[in-house]
């Protein structure tokens, strides 16, 4: 049976076990007078016979659909003659994808040589045995255990205790997959980036300064060797960053300011959605934007004054990226703004200060420990953007501060390094996960500074 | 005393410099509003100046004879004769006829007027209607993409025309005879991918996505509510607790591409899953979306007064009673709110999905969640990329697409926050 269906299957064996908990519950309780003489209430007895006949059921289908692949490849491979054992990951995949085929009938068995035959006929009785296998093993183990649910039912048993902590475990296990995504995070970047520092120098891919990770073909050929410096990456990122910055900062800070201290509340509640509108169009679209509308028009403007442009520059990519960044910024602004006391405004107020000398001289201070954690989050978050740069800024790793050039980012470089056909030990599709790893290792490092800083302003106030 | 008057003299002469400053100040504000709504004006005006011919098609209609004799075909019900059978002739015929002007020399640049997918629907049609052979009908099919740029775009220098000057000319014609239409492309609806702009369509992508979405949400909903219930009502306070937490709030700041590593990583080469599929794409944007979840339900929980509790507790309530049957149901308005918004961040989501292979050149439409499939973002990413504007035309109402089901959602979430929000 297909994993799914049986998936079904336990989920009404398990319905099926509720019910018989229910009554069997019911009939305990009738010799006693009634079902006020149960420790629980009928429902968490038949909750309980459910949980019994479902849930070591539904573990062992998990596990078995999880790893049935890479067992029935172990053995398949393991009856392989020596000569055909292959030396290399792709090799392996190439071999195990042709004796699929044979087996699934796409490949006529006499096209291949004898052995890759046999193992497909090997295959092909593995899947089907262990798709049978797997069946009884989850049937069996949910009537059995559902039986025993189902028979150690007493009236004394506290049903509802029992159901409580299971509930109170999957809870806790639920609050737990956000570490193991940050465990999952750390383990897929760590150990490909360690294999990529094993084939490239430490020192080369920090302190190199030119990125061009085409392997070639043949070993003779010219350039042969890629070379991985990221220099070039992490400039041309903070090239674009910094250009979004320029832009997000000053538009996003004041708009805030406006918005809390001199909009009346029909403006304040026309602009404020209209401001988050725009944090919420994908970046898909802003790329498109960038790529399509302002990336001509700045390089038809910089030929029109007698300045050379790139068709795909960083001023295109980094003004985009400023305006998705605004909402961000004014938003968080906003928030740290309306945190200062009105005590503070007040009293500076009452001295005869004006609305401008308020903010600048009195809340502004105030507030700015908030502001720049706040702008810290956006410059974070304007590293990782990827969309737009993909679209918009382009593969050359220029080395270069000139805003009309092309260049390019450390995302860029990982969608265009990974995405299409790849080979999982080439250094080039290590570089990408090295690229992500730091990456990975920058945002959080601002994320952690900036969120420090936010917190520590607000227990000021509080 | 003289002393006071020059002070307050000088106050007096230094007030309009400072009320200049303040209005100053107060112009610089409103720059920045100015600045940021033309952007999201600009944004718009051009996406829908670009895209709305998207929402266009152009066909042609044309008087076509089913001439066994041209077509080398008696029975359209043999299917070896429909394999040797030509069912472009009778088209090329056709608009020949409409066409006095044209010669027999011309049959090649008369072809490429209509869309090359025309003789397959042609085949269909004399398939499913063996009678009509040796008939003559009116029917519609799609122009070429070529003329359907030329009909939408004849005046605009950024389109470059493919059409020669005497195909031009016979377009212009058609159109005089009313033969050329435009119309509202439902094609675009109906269809998969496709080589050919003219045959293009959304259906796919929009399938996809709608795909990855169940399966984000089945997952993300219930996990992320139950480890806001855990980490709200249960949780201890102890470091293991502090960790989660501050897992779960760095977790929402990571780029969204670092899900991609993790997604092609541990789904596809360690757990062995297949490239392209909707499974996965809801899987890794789960993750993504699950801080968000968490959060805003954390913060639905919060709002639920004490006393419910102290209430629940009087009368003999386990916490998990109380949790279930009363923090729960009040709470669950301001969950589904952060959710349709955590979902609503995922459909627009395209960098992780680039990563784990669903940017493949995909036509059918997707029938389950372990068929290869495409996203709308992707999908806009896709013809974005395209050197041919009729792609970026298509690009682009496919963008008007994905805000359209961004704002429907957007808004739901208001509406559902405004119909059952509670004040306490």
């Amino acid at each position: 049976m297909q994993p799914l269906n049986l998936l079904l299957l336990t989920m009404v064996l398990a319905v099926v076990a509720y019910g018989l908990g229910y009554t069997r519950s019911r009939a305990l309780a009738m010799p006693l007078g009634g079902v006020r003489h149960l420790k629980s209430l009928p429902g968490y007895y038949g909750v309980r016979a459910a949980i019994w006949c479902g849930v070591p059921a539904l573990i062992i289908l998990a596990f078995w659909a999880a790893f049935e692949g890479k067992v029935i490849q172990s053995i398949v491979v393991g009856t392989l003659p020596d000569t055909m054992i292959p030396d290399s990951a792709g090799e392996a995949s190439l071999l195990m994808s042709k004796i699929g085929n044979v087996a699934n009938g796409s490949l006529p068995p006499g096209f291949v040589e004898e052995p890759v035959a046999k193992a497909a006929e090997l295959l092909q009785a593995l899947q089907v045995q262990s798709k049978i296998y797997m069946t009884g093993l989850v049937v069996a183990v949910a009537l059995l255990a559902g039986f025993l649910g189902w028979i150690r039912i007493r009236p004394l048993l506290n049903a509802r205790e029992q159901v409580e902590a299971v509930l109170r475990w999957f809870f806790f296990a639920c609050a737990g997959v956000a570490v193991l995504t940050t465990v999952g995070i750390v383990f897929s970047v760590v150990f490909e980036t360690i294999r990529f520092f094993e084939q490239v120098p430490f020192f080369e891919f920090f302190f190199g300064t030119s990125w061009s990770p085409q392997l070639a073909l043949r070993t003779d050929q010219v350039g042969s060797e890629g070379a991985f410096g990221m220099i070039p990456l992490f400039t041309g990122t903070l090239l674009i960053s910094f250009i979004a910055m320029l832009i997000a900062a000053p538009v996003g800070l004041m708009s805030a300011i406006y918005l809390s201290e001199y909009a009346n509340k029909r403006v304040r509640s026309i602009v404020k959605p209209l401001l988050e509108m725009l944090a919420g169009i994908p970046t898909v679209v802003y790329g498109f934007f960038a790529a399509l509308t302002v990336a001509p028009f700045i390089s038809d403007l910089a030929s029109a004054v007698g300045v050379e442009a790139s068709s795909q520059s960083a001023l295109a990519a980094g003004l985009v990226m400023g305006i998705m960044i605004i909402p961000f910024v004014s938003s968080l602004s906003d928030d740290v703004i309306n945190a200062v006391p009105q005590t503070l405004r007040d009293g500076s107020l009452a001295l005869g200060a004006t609305q401008s000398e308020t903010m600048k001289k009195v809340i502004f201070p105030a507030a700015l420990p908030g502001i720049m954690g706040g702008l810290l989050l956006a410059v974070s978050r304007a590293i990782g953007e990827t969309m737009i740069v993909v679209m918009a800024a382009g593969l050359a790793a220029n080395l270069t501060a000139n805003p009309l050039e092309t260049v390019t980012t450390v995302t860029v470089q990982i969608v265009t390094l990974l995405v299409g056909d790849q080979e999982f030990d080439s250094a080039k599709t290590l570089a990408a996960f090295a690229l992500g790893a730091m990456l990975f290792i920058a945002t959080l490092l601002l994320n952690v500074i900036a969120l420090k800083i936010v917190r520590k302003y607000r227990e000021q106030y509080d | 005393m003289t002393d006071h008057t020059s002070q307050a003299e000088l106050v007096r002469r230094s007030l309009k410099h400072r009320y200049r400053k303040e209005r100053r100040f107060r112009a610089y504000g409103i720059l920045a509003i100015a600045i940021a709504l033309t952007a999201l004006i600009t944004l718009f005006t051009d996406i829908v100046g670009k895209g709305y011919t998207g929402f266009l098609k152009t066909t042609i209609t044309l008087e076509v004879t089913m001439d066994p004799d041209l077509m080398y075909l008696d029975d359209p019900t043999d299917s070896k004769q429909v394999r040797m059978a030509d069912f472009v002739a009778p088209l090329v015929a056709a608009v020949d006829n409409a066409l006095p002007g044209a010669t027999a020399d011309d049959q090649d640049a008369l072809r490429r007027l209509i869309n090359p997918y025309a003789s397959n629907e042609l085949r269909d049609a004399l398939i499913e209607n063996p009678e009509w052979m040796g008939t003559t009908r009116t029917m519609s099919f799609l122009a070429h993409s070529n003329v359907d740029v030329y009909v939408k775009h004849k005046g605009d220098a950024a389109y470059s025309i493919k059409l020669t000057g005497q195909q031009q000319s016979w377009v212009d014609e058609l159109r005089e005879q009313g033969l050329v239409e435009t119309s509202f492309n439902d094609v675009f609806f109906t269809n998969g991918d496709s080589r050919d702009p003219a045959k293009a369509g959304v259906l796919g992508a929009i399938v996809g996505s709608l795909l990855t979405m169940i399966i984000t949400l089945v997952l993300a909903f219930p996990i992320g509510v139950a480890a806001a219930i855990y980490l709200e009502e249960f949780a201890p306070r102890n470091r293991l607790t502090d960790f989660i937490e501050v897992n779960i709030n760095n977790l929402a700041a990571v780029p969204s591409i670092i899900f991609g590593l993790l997604g092609l990583a541990i789904f596809i080469n360690l757990f062995g899953m297949p490239r392209s599929v909707p499974v996965v794409g809801g899987l890794v944007l789960t993750l993504m979306t699950l801080p968000t979840i968490i959060i805003s339900s954390r913060a639905a929980i919060k709002s639920v007064p004490p006393s419910v509790r102290e209430a629940a507790e009087g009368i003999g309530a386990s916490k998990m009673q109380v949790v279930l049957h009363h923090v729960l149901p009040l709470a669950l308005p301001g969950m589904l709110t952060g959710s349709i918004i955590g979902m609503a961040q995922a459909l627009g989501e395209t960098a992780p999905l680039l990563l784990i292979g669903m940017v493949a050149f995909i036509v059918e439409v997707p029938e389950g969640v372990f068929d290869a499939a495409t996203v709308l973002p992707v999908q806009v990413f896709l013809w974005a990329g395209s050197p041919e504007l009729a792609f970026i035309e298509r690009a682009s109402a496919a963008i008007m697409v994905l805000l359209a089901f961004l704002m429907t959602m957007n808004a739901m979430a208001i509406w559902l926050r405004k119909r059952l929000e509670r004040r306490w």
